[in-house]
Formats: structure tokens, sequence, C-alpha cells
């Protein structure tokens, strides 16, 4: 592997092009919202079994925290980790720096402000929601809104805070657009998903933040709502974490990706049938029924552009990749996360149609969908990234192989439990509501199911303890524990 | 054009974001454009209303000094309020606003939802919801009195024994009998919820319910 450590391709490359302190602030940042996220999970998890604790504290209450959980892994986890894998993955493909050193620790503070202000929002708004100018405020502008939440899954964050969010994300792009715009020749296939995905991620969240809020009510706003939590999901992580895999993978196995023709079409592919889907999150619902069915037919056909793109990865892997995903641990994640990505993609393709929808719409099915997607694909590839990448950030090895082991079979067992066990419930939920028995039986029905997923969560937390340790352990500069640390360098 | 700096970013970035956009989005909002967006004060009706006076006599201390007299214009004002308290605590999390035409559920909870009925600015951003771990709230109103609402909001538990539904006893003042402003104006807003409808909930038929 120390060949190729520092060299993605024959260039040289110089030493500064890469901040990698910036890379570390972005990773520490991302796992400390994790760990706010896993926790906020858990509260929730604990009160649909009863269990809650804190039950009637209003700074703890599991409405709010439920909205801490979805935010923090989005904008927390999830776009810290990107930015700082950004931050490594960019100047190296186009061996220009980024724009500005200065502005990006701009970008990295002002994000930190913005989630942090966020989950503020969200925790201590409604409480304030009462107060006499609040009110006012809403009142002569007609605009129904407070200083917590808003009412927009994934778009929770209060309306005061969006402004600055939108020039945040207007930041990064022109961060990362200057290198990308200074390199020549042909691009490789990872920089078109990450130019694309500034572009859209800017314009998803302008999208989904002001028009419900200030331009559309009712049906058509719905309409918005369903684009924009799709499109966040599809616009901004999607295509960030398969440009990272196509630059990652390659790298590792050191080999070039198998077909460069099936990367156009899943490149293409995406970018043309993702974003028409919105509507496949509202159905049956009154927004018109033609705009529903054209929701799920380009649903339906970008799972075939997702075939194309998981099998030209295991093409890719090659008839001797069984080895490497043994024992090469970051392969091991992303691999184990384009399975679980087929997997969400081919269910996503049976659960859009109308015969699903009428059992599964607002069923734990679907929650177990987003955790499939969002900790079992995106976050198991961060860490693998990040498991890559620390050792040649902190210039030592793992402190413990077995640790990141037990990590993985924490995170992929616990969360693929937790799919199952969820996606059972949300059959057993929609046969008890269209049974028309007392709705108290689909949840008394419901909770052996959620006992299972607060231990399925339990288990995920418990892997990332194991990575929090490993990591501090490392950075401590402590003895490696692994039998043979040559072996378990080359294994990394 | 497939592989170039300019036909991802205007072709695949802008382009093709914009032709979803106007198909998915600009399309119903052209399709509903000429429907007048309802204010918070046009939505009172004689049932809210009714329900408003009934929290006033129930609770007068707390009404008193939380909304003064049971005016439309201080309706309007509880709508408002209750509306931000059910986003900014979660409700729409667990429970949805939306009777689907399928699955038996106007059979449960009432009428198939209608287009018109999310044309006002309390459906901004809309609240069609997410998830059921609660029932579906847009025929609430008039369905229970305010005194089950607001003892409860104050522990579920007390009323339905097996909810899974947090506590919220910071609606409160205390104790159930207690709601504080925040309490009033989230239980006027449960119960504005359907009073919309020509026929529903089917009791409140009476005159005397509907408060002529």
């Amino acid at each position: 592997m120390s060949q190729s450590r520092n060299q993605p391709s024959a260039r040289a490359v110089p030493a500064d092009l890469v901040d990698e302190k910036i890379v570390i602030a972005y990773y520490m940042a991302a796992l400390t919202f994790i760990t706010i996220s896993m926790l906020a999970g858990l509260l929730v998890a604990l009160q649909l079994v009863r269990w809650n604790p804190f039950n009637g504290a209003e700074l703890l209450s599991p409405g709010r925290w439920r909205m801490i959980h979805t935010n923090a892994i989005a904008y927390g986890f999830l776009a810290n980790a990107f930015l700082g894998t950004l931050h490594w993955a960019v100047p190296r493909l186009t061996f220009h720096k980024v724009a500005s050193k200065a502005l990006s620790w701009f970008i990295f503070y002002a994000w930190q402000v913005i989630v942090l202000a966020t989950a503020a929002g969200i925790v201590i708004g409604p409480t304030l929601q009462d107060q006499p100018w609040v009110m006012e405020l809403a009142k002569q502008t007609h605009l129904p809104m407070g200083l917590g939440a808003q009412g927009l899954e994934w778009g929770e964050t209060p309306f005061w805070i969006d402004p600055v969010a939108l020039l945040g994300l207007l930041l990064v792009a022109v961060n990362f657009m200057v290198p990308i715009g200074r390199s020549k020749g042909p691009m490789y296939v990872t920089l078109w998903y990450f130019m694309a995905a500034f572009v859209w991620t800017f314009l998803t969240y302008a999208m989904g933040n002001l028009l419900p809020e200030y331009a559309v009510a009712g049906t058509s706003a719905g309409a918005i709502g369903g684009l924009f939590i799709h499109d966040l999901v599809g616009l901004f992580v999607t295509p960030l974490g398969w440009g990272l895999m196509y630059y990652f993978v390659p790298i590792l196995l050191k080999k070039p990706i198998w077909s460069h023709g099936l990367s156009l079409v899943g490149f293409w592919g995406l970018a043309f049938f993702y974003p028409l889907q919105g509507i496949h999150h509202f159905l049956y619902t009154p927004i018109p029924m033609f705009l529903q069915y054209g929701a799920v037919i380009s649903t339906i056909a970008v799972e075939l552009v997702v075939a194309t793109v998981v099998i030209n990865f295991f093409g890719t892997l090659g008839s001797k990749g069984y080895d490497q995903f043994v024992n090469n641990l970051p392969i091991r994640y992303f691999y184990t996360g384009m399975v679980f990505y087929f997997i969400t993609c081919f269910q996503c393709a049976l659960q859009v149609t109308l015969t699903f929808q009428k059992l599964i719409h607002f069923t734990d099915w679907v929650v177990g969908h987003a955790h499939l997607v969002m900790f079992g694909v995106f976050s198991l590839w961060l860490f693998g990234i990040m498991i890559y990448l620390f050792p040649r950030l902190l210039g030592r090895p793992w402190y413990s192989q077995k640790l990141l082991t037990y990590h993985y079979w924490l995170s992929a067992g616990g969360l693929f439990v937790m799919f199952l066990d969820l996606t059972l419930a949300g059959v057993f939920q929609g046969w008890y509501w269209a049974s028309l028995q007392p709705w108290d039986a689909s949840t008394n029905g419901s909770t052996p199911f959620w006992i299972v997923r607060v231990f399925a969560g339990l288990a995920m937390f418990g892997g990332l303890l194991c990575f929090l340790y490993n990591l501090w352990m490392t950075a401590k500069g402590a003895e490696s524990v692994d039998e043979s640390p040559a072996l378990a360098a080359a294994a990394t | 054009m497939f592989e170039s700096k300019t036909g991802i970013f205007f072709i695949a970035g802008i382009g093709f974001f914009v032709l979803a956009f106007l198909g998915n989005g600009a399309v119903p909002m052209l399709m509903y454009k000429d429907r007048p967006e309802k204010t918070a004060e046009e939505l009172v009706n004689k049932r809210v209303m009714n329900q408003f006076r009934d929290l006033a006599e129930r609770y007068p201390e707390q009404f008193q000094a939380a909304f003064g007299a049971a005016s439309e214009e201080k309706c309007a004002e509880a709508l408002r309020l209750g509306r931000q308290i059910y986003v900014g605590e979660g409700c729409w999390h667990c429970h949805s606003q939306f009777v689907r035409p399928v699955s038996n559920e106007s059979r449960r909870f009432g009428p198939v939802s209608k287009s018109e009925e999310y044309d006002n600015e309390l459906q901004r951003p809309v609240l069609f919801g997410t998830r059921r771990v609660g029932p579906d709230l847009s025929r609430e109103g008039g369905r229970r009195g305010n005194d089950w609402h607001a003892v409860h909001f104050y522990n579920s538990r007390t009323v339905s024994t097996d909810s899974p539904m947090p506590a919220y006893p910071w609606f409160f003042d205390g104790s159930p009998d207690k709601p504080n402003r925040r309490g009033l104006a989230l239980i006027t807003y449960i119960q504005w919820l359907g009073s919309w409808l020509p026929e529903y909930p089917y009791y409140e038929e009476l005159a005397e319910v509907r408060g002529e």
C-alpha cells in the first residue's frame, strides 16, 4: 500500500497540496455530531418502547431530539465528513490547491456554527415560541414561522439560519470549483459527480428552504417538499458518495475502474432521472395523479441506472475480489455499503409502486429504508474512508485492527438487524391499520420490533464507541496492539 | 459534451435540475396558482370558535392570562401559535395530516383529503407528515373534548394506557387543569383540524355543539 500512499497518479504531488489539518478538523466535527445523533436516536427509540427516563423534560423532548437525530446526521456528520474528504480528494485529483486556505477555515467554522445554531433553534426555539415579539413578527409578515424548526423534513433548520447556510454552500462551491476549473484535460468521473453536487446542493437547499416557506402553500408546497428531501439524498449525498467511491476504490485495489462507459451511464442516468422523483414521497396525496405516475416511473428507471453502477464496481473488484473484501478493511466497508445500496434501490423500485405504498406508507418500513441508505451506505463509506485516511493524517497505524473489525461488525450487523426489524414492523403496522383494529393494536403490536430496534441501535452505538476509543488511542500515539503491525498496516 | 466541464455544469448541474423542478414543482404550482391562500383569520369558523370559548369557560384564569377574551382575532392568534408549537415540538413527525383514499383510511379517520383543504397559511410548509406512530390528525377536531386533550398532553397514559406519546408538562402551569398559553393554543389548533368539513365529526351536527 505504501507505494500508492500519496500518489493518485505518477505525477509528483507538492507537499502543501492538501491541508491535512482541515481534514482532521472536519472528521473530528463529524464524529462529534454522529455521537450526538446516535444518542438522540436512542432517546427516541427508548420513548417508543416507553422506557425514556427523561419523559417530561422539556429540553430533552423526543419530538425535538428526533429532528436533532436527522439533522445531525445530514448536516453534522455527512456534510462534515464529505467536506473533510473533499479537501483531501479534490486537490489530489486536480493537482491544484483549493481556492483559499483562509476561506476553507472560514467555511469550516461557519458550518459548525450553522449546525450548532440549527440544533439550538430546534431545542430551544419552541420554548421561546410564545414570546409576544415572535408572534408579532409572524403576524406582520404573514409568515407562520417560528424561532424553532420549520415544518419540512430535513429543512427544519430555523428560517433565520437558512440564508447563512446558503451562503456557506455557495462558498463551498467556489472553494472547490476553482481547482476544478484550473485543471487541464479530461476530468475523471469523480469530478463530474463533485461538480454537479456543488451546483445541485446549493440549488436544492435554496429551493427546499425558501419556496415552501415564502412562496407556495398547500399541495404544491408538498410537491416542492418532496422534491427537496429527495434531492437532498439524491443530489447532495449520493453524488458525493459515489464520487468518492470512484476515487478511493481504484486507489485501494490498485487498478482502474472496470468500465469508463458504464460510469458515464451511471452519472448521466443519475443526473437525469434522480431529480424527477420528488413526488414519490407523497403518493396518494392530492398532488395530481399524472405527476405521481411520472415520479414512480422515473424511480424505477433510476434503479436500472444504479444496477449499472454497482455492476461496474463489482467488475472492478474482479474475480479475485473476495480476498480484498475480507482482508482490505476500507474495501470491506465500501463494498458492504454498495451491497446495502443495491438492496436500498431494489427495495425502492418495489416500494415506490402504488401497490406497496398502500400498505407501507407512513410505517416503520420507510424508517428502515432511510436508515439503510443513510447509515448502511453513506456512513459506512465515510467510516471506510476515515479508516484509510486516519493513519495517513496522523502518521501512524491504527492502534487496533481488532477494534476496527468490531466497529465493522457492530455497525453493519446492527444496521442490518435494524433494517430487517423495521421493514417487518412496517408490514405489520400497515396491516393493523387496514384491519381497522383500535389504534393501540398497532403501537402495542409494534413494541417487540421497537425493542429489537433499541438493541440494534445500541450495537451500532457500541461500534461507534470502539471506533472513537481506537482513534483516541491512535492519536495519543499508543503502541499498536496488533500482533503483527506490518501485516496490519498492509491491510489498511 | 458528456465529459466536459461545461456539459456537466450546465446540462447535468443546472439543466436537469431545472427540468425536474419544472416537472415536479412548477406544474402543480401553476395548476393551483389561482386558488387563494387563506389567512388564519379567514380560517376561524363557528366550530373552532365554540371550542375556543369552551376553553375560556373551562380554564378562565389561565385563558384570561393567555388570550384575554375569546374573540375571533384571538382565536386566529391561537391557531398560528398552536401550529408553530405543533411544528416546533415535532408533532408532525408522528402524526400525519392526510387521509389517503386507500387502506380503509376513510373509514377510520373520515373523508379523504382534498387539495383545497391545504390552501391556507397554516399549511405553509404543508404538514402531510412522514410517519404515523400515532393516528392521523387531519380530522381530529371535535372528536374529543378540550379536557381530554389537556389531560392527554399532560400525560397521555392517563387516558390512553399504552400510548408511546411523550408527556408535555411544559404546556401547563403545574397541573393538567392549568394549561398555559402554549397548551391552550395547541388544543385550539388540534380542535380546528377538520372543522372546515361540512359534515364532520358526526355528533357535531347537533345545533348546540356547532355553536349556533
